[in-house]
């Protein structure tokens, strides 16, 4: 067998797939009333939480799952699907780490999170996400110093139920879009983070997401608030195990951005794409939208996606305060059967709102990579610009890429610029790698690092790492 | 409106003589047209001007029956002057005049007894109007080797006889191996509140060459539809070119098949709008084979209350290795309430291609304006000399010289 053969073999192998075998509670199967009580009578939430997942679910019951996307998928049933699920030893929230289940803390060893040592090391508080209950917080004494609150969703709405219940469902309401509306009625946790007036958030805040038990769905919800003149640095890594049927993901993430604040939302996604034969895989269909609401304000967000069967997502910003500033940077890697449709919508409503769009998609094997994004610039967005670029690279004649953008200008003072090309790796840059000694795997990998720099820039330097490890790996065998 | 579709329908067989054959055939069209209804914007090819929205809030009661029977007296002050031309009339949407008179009579064929069965892939119910309403459909062929000395002219005018009506006229054109066309369609209409249907089929065999020009100059209150399909064999050039500046609505489709080798497809189009006109082009190409190309040019000038869009597709299938595909947009907004929409589309399934797409609006740069006021001109001339500079771009791209200069003329450029 010759090194291309055992790559090609290793990658068969899913690297983060294995499942813990852990008790779980489940809620009975199917979405009803009935589940969506006991997810709230579980969790001990207050009565207007109840009231706001009734009202969504209310809502759904109208709504019909939305088909104008490329990648299509067989139909879901809802009703076969468990909404909720905790490993049983959390009935009793520890209190430290040390009170883990060690089960727990060796899934996430396996999948190198810096919940320990490592995370004092590199500055990182984590938020780890075990199927839909938070397990534990770190650096909390650290953030409550500077009057940050980093905790689960469910612990802040017992908590600061004022400001859940100030913000929540303001960006997305639960008159949005099918899954976004479905994620209102039944999420069962998430992150939620507030930065206080002028705090500049003293460390990245972190947050990895897994998919545990088969068939249950996660609906996460985050909720990031940063009050006046403050920062904030978040990071969502996502990995999940193994599993023949097709899991649904349909999360909710919630920014705001007041007065003079900024956000930074960075992910890497490495959700299971599937076998080599498109057979399984994470759909992700999730919705993230930032309201950059007060002046001089700015979101930014950066996603590398490089798992899941089919990616179905587009960050957005709603520019309404003046001279407020959006940003979306994007690597989106598609191999194998992958299907990804993802971009961005900059909806400019206050004036000089400036946005901008870098988008790199890569799809090889027999995937398909869709870019979909919107720009809109409002009558009374005087003085706005957006500028967006969109690049995609084909590897083979299997797969496609595509780039479909909606430019809606309705003010004259404003500027949009719009660029895209299509194109493959170039036999001259190869053969350049090549003579100077890198065999054709590797000097793929460096043209497509290349190709992404100006979106692995923007990432966090420890991400930044793992990003670029993962856009080899997952191109690895695509070459030929 | 189903009901006034039904009646008139009827009446319009009754005016008609065609066989049973062609009625169960018309028949079938208006019931797939009855089920669909006018496109709104709920579809994707109409998502930025919906037009059963601008059809029920300027024409109050829509009827579809014209009597084909009448003849109507041609008015030549229509005529385009200074260049010596062939001619097809339409008035009302009756054909009045077939004119090949510059022409070789054994190299083209004029032929009115023609299937006219679609066969074409298609979604959009107003080919069905088209094909269940319209009057005579005619082929215009012309032969191998021949190219047409002079350029023709299809007139589309409409008098003051017709008044919420819905016209619907169709014309085909094969062009055999190593022939070649020029047409233009100008449009001139001294009606108001008219909705006109057109569908054009175009066949083009190998090595043939088709010019296709539309003007719509003239500043008029009808709301226009024009569908052109393009096949496309080896070696075959088309080249369309649309000037949209005078009806309230105007909507230019061009599908171009490039369905052999080497077959290359240009569409090159300016947006010139004023008071409450709403214009869009949407073109779709699609390389289904290998070494073909496409080039695509769109400006627009948006003045008050005006509202242009560009929805451009570039489809390349898996088969077509070294597509060369551009799109580029751009449109200049004039007014606080002028709106540009575009939708330049990628759809790409092979991967030694060169595909790109621009597209950029804004205002009028501030700095040139100062530049040329500075070198004595007044505001409004600076404005009219950029605006100038920035529309000559496309028509510039016209390669027929002939053509080229009138259209400049009739545009009011300068160079």
């Amino acid at each position: 067998m010759d090194t291309r053969e055992k790559d090609i073999e290793k990658l068969k192998d899913y690297k983060y797939g294995f499942t813990t075998d852990i008790e779980n509670i489940k809620a009975p199967k199917g979405l009803n009333e009935d589940v969506i009580k006991f997810i709230s009578n579980i969790k001990k939430e207050p009565q207007w939480m109840l009231e706001f997942r009734l009202k969504a679910y209310e809502r759904l019951k109208l709504l019909k799952e939305p088909n104008w996307q490329k990648p299509k998928y067989p139909k879901i049933d809802y009703q076969d699907l468990y909404y909720y699920s905790a490993p049983k030893s959390m009935k009793d929230k520890p209190k430290s780490l040390d009170e883990l289940d060690p089960k727990l803390l060796e899934t996430y060893k396996k999948l190198g999170i810096p919940l320990q040592e490592q995370a004092r090391l590199n500055g990182i508080a984590v938020d780890a996400v075990f199927d839909s209950v938070s397990v534990a917080t770190t650096f909390k004494g650290e953030l409550t110093k500077h009057g940050i609150i980093f905790c689960s969703m469910s612990e802040a709405i017992q908590k600061h139920p004022d400001l859940v219940k100030k913000y929540l469902g303001t960006v997305i309401p639960v008159t949005d879009h099918f899954f976004a509306t479905l994620n209102s009625a039944v999420f069962t946790d998430g992150s939620f983070v507030y930065i206080p007036k002028g705090v500049k958030c003293p460390m990245e805040l972190s947050t990895y997401f897994r998919i545990n038990a088969s068939q249950t769905g996660q609906f996460e919800r985050t909720l990031i608030i940063a009050d006046k003149g403050s920062y904030v640095s978040y990071l969502e890594g996502c990995t999940a195990p193994m599993r023949d049927e097709n899991q649904l993901h349909a999360a909710n993430v919630e920014l705001i951005a007041l007065d003079d604040a900024e956000i930074k939302y960075s992910t890497v996604q490495n959700w299971y794409p599937g076998d080599e034969n498109g057979k399984g895989g994470i759909y992700n269909f999730v919705t993230k939208r930032g309201l950059c609401k007060g002046k001089n304000s700015k979101i930014s967000w950066t996603q590398v996606e490089t798992g899941s069967a089919i990616t179905w997502k587009y960050p957005s910003c709603i520019l309404k305060g003046d001279n407020s500033i959006g940003e979306f940077y994007s690597i989106a890697i598609t191999n194998n059967h992958q299907k990804a449709d993802t971009g961005t919508k900059m909806i400019h409503l206050g004036k000089n709102t400036k946005s901008k769009i870098i988008s790199k998609g890569i799809s090889a094997g027999f995937s398909d990579m869709t870019y979909r994004g919107l720009v809109d610039i409002n009558t009374k967005a005087k003085n706005s610009s957006n500028y967006t670029q969109c690049d995609s690279l084909l590897m083979g004649n299997k797969c496609g890429a595509h780039t479909v953008p909606y430019i809606k200008n309705k003010n004259f003072d404003s500027n949009i610029a719009h660029e895209a090309t299509t194109s493959k790796i170039s036999e001259d840059q190869l053969h350049y790698c090549q003579q100077r000694g890198l065999n054709s795997e590797e000097a793929v990998g460096l043209i497509v690092n290349g190709f992404c720099k100006e979106v692995l820039q923007q990432l966090p330097m420890e991400f930044a790492v793992e990003a670029q490890k993962l856009v080899g790996i997952s191109l690895e065998g695509s070459v030929g | 409106m189903n009901e006034q579709l039904q009646l008139d329908f009827d009446k319009i067989i009754k005016t008609l003589k065609i066989s049973e054959k062609e009625i169960q055939l018309k028949k079938s069209f208006l019931k797939k047209f009855i089920n669909n209804g006018f496109p709104n914007k709920k579809q994707e090819d109409w998502k930025f001007l919906d037009i059963s929205q601008i059809i029920k809030k300027n024409i109050s009661d829509l009827s579809f029956f014209n009597d084909y029977s009448l003849t109507n007296e041609i008015d030549p002050s229509i005529f385009i002057s200074g260049l010596e031309h062939n001619k097809i009339i339409f008035i009302n949407g009756r054909i009045e005049k077939i004119d090949f008179n510059c022409e070789d009579q054994n190299q083209i064929e004029i032929n009115d007894e023609i299937e006219k069965n679609i066969t074409f892939d298609y979604k959009n119910s107003l080919i069905d109007l088209n094909n269940a309403f319209n009057n005579k459909v005619f082929k215009i062929l012309v032969k191998k080797n021949y190219s047409l000395k002079k350029p023709l002219i299809i007139y589309h005018s409409t008098n003051d006889k017709i008044n919420s009506k819905n016209v619907n006229l169709s014309l085909n054109f094969e062009l055999e191996e190593n022939s070649s066309l020029r047409i233009i369609d100008y449009f001139s209409d001294n009606s108001n509140k008219n909705f006109v249907n057109i569908l054009y089929n175009f066949n083009l065999k190998k090595h043939s060459i088709l010019k296709n020009y539309k003007v719509d100059k003239f500043r008029n209150n009808n709301l226009n539809y024009s569908f052109n399909n393009i096949e496309q064999d080896d070696n075959s050039i088309s080249e369309t070119f649309i000037l949209s500046a005078g009806s309230d609505y105007f909507k230019n489709e061009v599908n171009c098949n490039l369905n052999g080798e080497y077959s290359s497809a240009f569409i090159n189009g300016i947006f010139s709008l004023k008071e409450n006109q709403q214009h869009e082009i949407r073109s779709s190409i699609n390389h289904l084979v290998e070494n073909t190309k496409s080039y695509q040019l769109i400006k627009s000038v948006l003045g008050k209350n005006s509202k242009s869009a560009y929805q451009g597709r570039i489809f390349v299938n898996s088969k077509a290795q070294k597509t060369d595909g551009y799109q580029l947009s751009k449109a200049i907004l004039l007014d606080e309430t002028s709106e540009f929409n575009a939708k330049p589309e990628l759809e790409i399934y092979a991967d030694d291609v060169k595909c790109s797409h621009g597209s950029a609006s804004g205002s009028l740069n501030e700095n040139s304006i100062f530049y040329l006021m500075s070198r004595g001109l007044s505001y409004q001339q600076s404005k009219e000399l950029l605006i100038n500079g920035f529309l000559l771009d496309v028509v510039e791209k016209i390669t027929d010289l002939e053509i080229k200069n009138l259209i400049k003329n009739i545009i009011g450029l300068k160079e």
